[in-house]
């Protein structure tokens, strides 16, 4: 941190720190002529990008200007609040309703609409829901607050999964007995087979997360390639690291999972991490909004640690789940609509009053697009 | 002072009158203050702007400043953007019953010692104690007079096409000090808010710029991207923003990185963005890199007729996104 002043587009990250003086700006403007090429020589594809963070950075520098034609890139179930079907939401609320329980989760959770309410609605109706950075907090809290139920709502994949694992040990040894979880995590591996066996889009090629790889690796992405045909590079979350997985998807002949991450992922992952969920974790079936249920694909507590369990040591009841009416997050999140091409896109859905999750949260693919909607689309609007 | 605020600290009888006159009277001791008359008289000729803020950061000391500070430098620095110099604030406080009387105290020496560094004296104020739990120890209200010395209206509708956009220094720097304060990230970012109080930086700009200097406006809450955006709606102009030439220190950029948060939409204490006619921009930006408090200013961008309520930002990949006002709640209370 030599640097006094640096622009705020530019995040600092091994990838822009390059020797000869040749900048971010530069290598980008490189990597955006060599995928041009790559694309016209292979001819029109269809990526998906399957993370929210890579949905924020592709919005945030502005890349969609950089692709050439040939490419199209549309987001998937990548943003753990969009994916969050709403009668797991409604399960939230009733448990937040209950008078002895403070509930406790991450911060965009709490403005998704459920069947009747948010939780933001809940807290502002008297329920105790608390918003934190990670589950240790929650953890803590639970050892400040004795006489009250403090329910963790994990959510998230399998970044975000080992924290809530290493939680649940700590809670566990310190013997804290008024802590529980609501785990509605996720795991990528199975949202990926069931998009590719719904056939609803033709994929030409992944653009697998950085952040879940660091943890799972890229071999248990094999099947993607070898069952079905279909490439994939885990990427970054530079403009850099985004233009160059396209470009290696673009040069792939022979779908192939590749790493263009390589400065944090490992074909095997973090063994540590893997450990440590497969400990706290067992794989059950969740449902997902707009894919409905996947066998596998959830993560809920092992046997050794049911009575962590928010769903069985505080039972509730919940009325019957309600989609948001002219909502089509579920669509969008298969990657199968533009959210631009949303009826209700920027009319009766913006950040400041969501309809479906996919706007409300910074990873979601429509409140990207609203608000980094591109100059030019503006200038043609206005 | 040993103790802590008890209810009859409010209830106007003896312990009210001690206390404003140990605690309050004593920090910002001035002839009208000291007369303790209900209203306070001044004396003003032309045009006088006046502006009101309600002070509720938590916590209420962090590095770089305290709520004192906060409190006299944010109705300093909302009487600038009129043209206004500083004659007169008051100041309310509502305190939550067991408050420390020290700690009272220190605010008020903060209060003090940042009116003497604005030219500004604290000349009528209010208190009131409110049961334990009826407040989260301190709010402070502040109001302020000023006398409009320019003759011109400073004012989004009078920023024109080919104006170009001044920043005074880095974003982000206050709401990270206030919420890394907070430690509930478990993580310390070396960054110190950068509350002050701004009437020296704005008369330095309006001296340099006279009738160009067409909009000044501090980028607190929202950020810079909500006063940009603002002024481009208002206006009715578009703004060509360079993303680049946004000063951010390191500290900031990186904690950003970790927490998904965007610098500009932060929340800033002493940060002032300008619009000046081009003729005069490079004689503004000259003014207030000669001061201190505007030592690391920019030239961030220009006003134009295309894409009029719009705000363009051009990255450092040289593609263009719109920069919008954020939603919802980003931070806890920072100001």
């Amino acid at each position: 941190m030599s640097d006094p002043e640096v622009p705020s587009g530019a995040i600092a990250s091994d990838a822009a720190a390059l020797p000869g003086g040749t900048t971010a700006g530069d290598r980008v403007a490189a990597l955006a002529g060599e995928l041009a090429s790559a694309a016209a020589e292979r001819g029109p594809a269809t990526y998906m990008e399957v993370c929210g963070t890579h949905t924020m950075a592709i919005s945030r520098f502005g890349l969609r200007e950089l692709f050439p034609e040939a490419i199209r890139l549309v987001s998937g179930p990548g943003c753990p609040v969009c994916v969050t079907a709403t009668g797991d939401l409604d399960v939230a609320v009733a448990l937040a309703r209950q008078p002895q329980v403070t509930l406790v989760t991450f911060g965009d959770l709490v403005r998704v609409p459920a069947s009747r309410s948010t939780l933001a609605d809940e807290r502002a109706a008297g329920a105790d829901v608390r918003v934190v950075y990670s589950a240790a907090d929650a953890v803590e809290l639970a050892a400040r607050l004795p006489e009250r139920e403090v329910v963790f709502v994990g959510i998230g994949f399998e970044t975000t999964a080992p924290t809530v694992a290493a939680a649940v040990l700590t809670a566990r040894d310190r013997g804290l007995p008024n802590f529980s979880l609501l785990s509605l995590h996720k795991t990528m591996p199975g949202a990926l087979r069931a998009l590719l066996d719904a056939e609803e889009m033709a994929i030409t090629g992944f653009l697998l997360p950085g952040h879940v790889s660091v943890i799972t690796g890229s071999d248990c992405y094999r099947f993607v390639a070898e069952e079905y045909g279909v490439g994939g590079v885990v990427a970054g979350f530079e403009a850099e690291d985004v233009l160059e997985a396209l470009l290696m998807l673009a040069r792939q002949r022979t779908p192939a999972i590749e790493i263009g991450y390589r400065r944090a992922v490992h074909p095997e992952g973090n063994l540590v991490a893997q450990r440590l969920m497969a400990e706290v974790f067992e794989p059950c079936d969740a449902s997902w909004r707009g894919l409905g249920t996947i066998p596998g694909s959830g993560l809920r507590l092992a046997p050794a640690f049911r009575s962590y369990a928010a769903e069985e040591r505080l039972p509730v009841e919940t009325g019957e789940t309600v989609e948001p009416a002219g909502c089509a997050c579920g669509t969008v999140l298969r990657g199968a609509l533009d959210p631009v091409d949303c009826p209700l896109f920027a009319s009766r859905c913006t950040p400041a009053s969501p309809v479906g999750p996919c706007m409300v949260s910074s990873e979601g693919s429509c409140a990207a697009r609203y608000r980094y909607r591109d100059v030019e689309g503006l200038e043609a609007e206005l | 002072m040993n103790g802590r605020i008890l209810l009859g600290h409010g209830s106007g009888g003896r312990l009210y009158r001690d206390l404003v006159r140990d605690v309050f009277v004593a920090a910002f001791a001035n002839p009208v203050l000291e007369r303790l008359d209900d209203a306070a008289a001044l004396a003003t000729s032309g045009r006088v702007a006046f502006t009101t803020d309600a002070h509720v950061v938590q916590p209420l000391r962090f590095p770089g400043g305290d709520i004192g500070r906060l409190a006299v430098a944010g109705t300093v620095n909302d009487l600038a953007t009129a043209g206004a110099r500083p004659l007169a604030l008051s100041a309310a406080f509502v305190i939550e019953e067991g408050f420390e009387l020290s700690e009272l105290e220190a605010v008020c020496a903060s209060m003090a010692a940042t009116a003497r560094e604005a030219d500004v004296a604290i000349v009528t104020g209010d208190t009131k104690v409110v049961e334990r739990g009826a407040a989260d120890g301190l709010f402070i209200t502040t109001t302020g007079v000023g006398e409009i010395v320019v003759e011109h209206e400073i004012a989004a509708g009078a920023v024109r096409d080919g104006d170009v956009v001044l920043l005074s220094g880095t974003v982000g720097d206050h709401a990270l000090a206030v919420v890394a304060a907070r430690d509930e990230f478990h993580f310390t970012v070396p960054v110190e808010s950068d509350c002050a109080p701004l009437w020296g930086l704005v008369a330095a700009a309006l001296e340099a710029g006279g009738e160009e200097v067409r909009f000044v406006r501090d980028p607190t809450r929202g950020g810079l991207a909500t006063v940009l955006a603002e002024l481009a709606e208002t206006a009715g102009v578009g703004l060509e923003v360079e993303e680049e030439a946004i000063p951010v220190s390191a500290p900031v950029r990186s904690a950003c990185a970790l927490l998904g948060y965007d610098p500009l939409t932060l929340a800033n204490e002493g940060k002032m963005v300008f619009a000046v006619g081009p003729g005069r921009a490079e004689a503004v930006l000259g003014a207030l890199r000669g001061r201190p408090e505007g030592a690391r200013a920019a030239r961030i961008g220009v006003v134009t007729a295309a894409h009029p309520g719009r705000v363009a930002l051009r990255t450092a990949f040289g593609t263009r996104r719109v920069l919008d006002m954020p939603v919802g709640e980003l931070l806890p209370r920072i100001c």
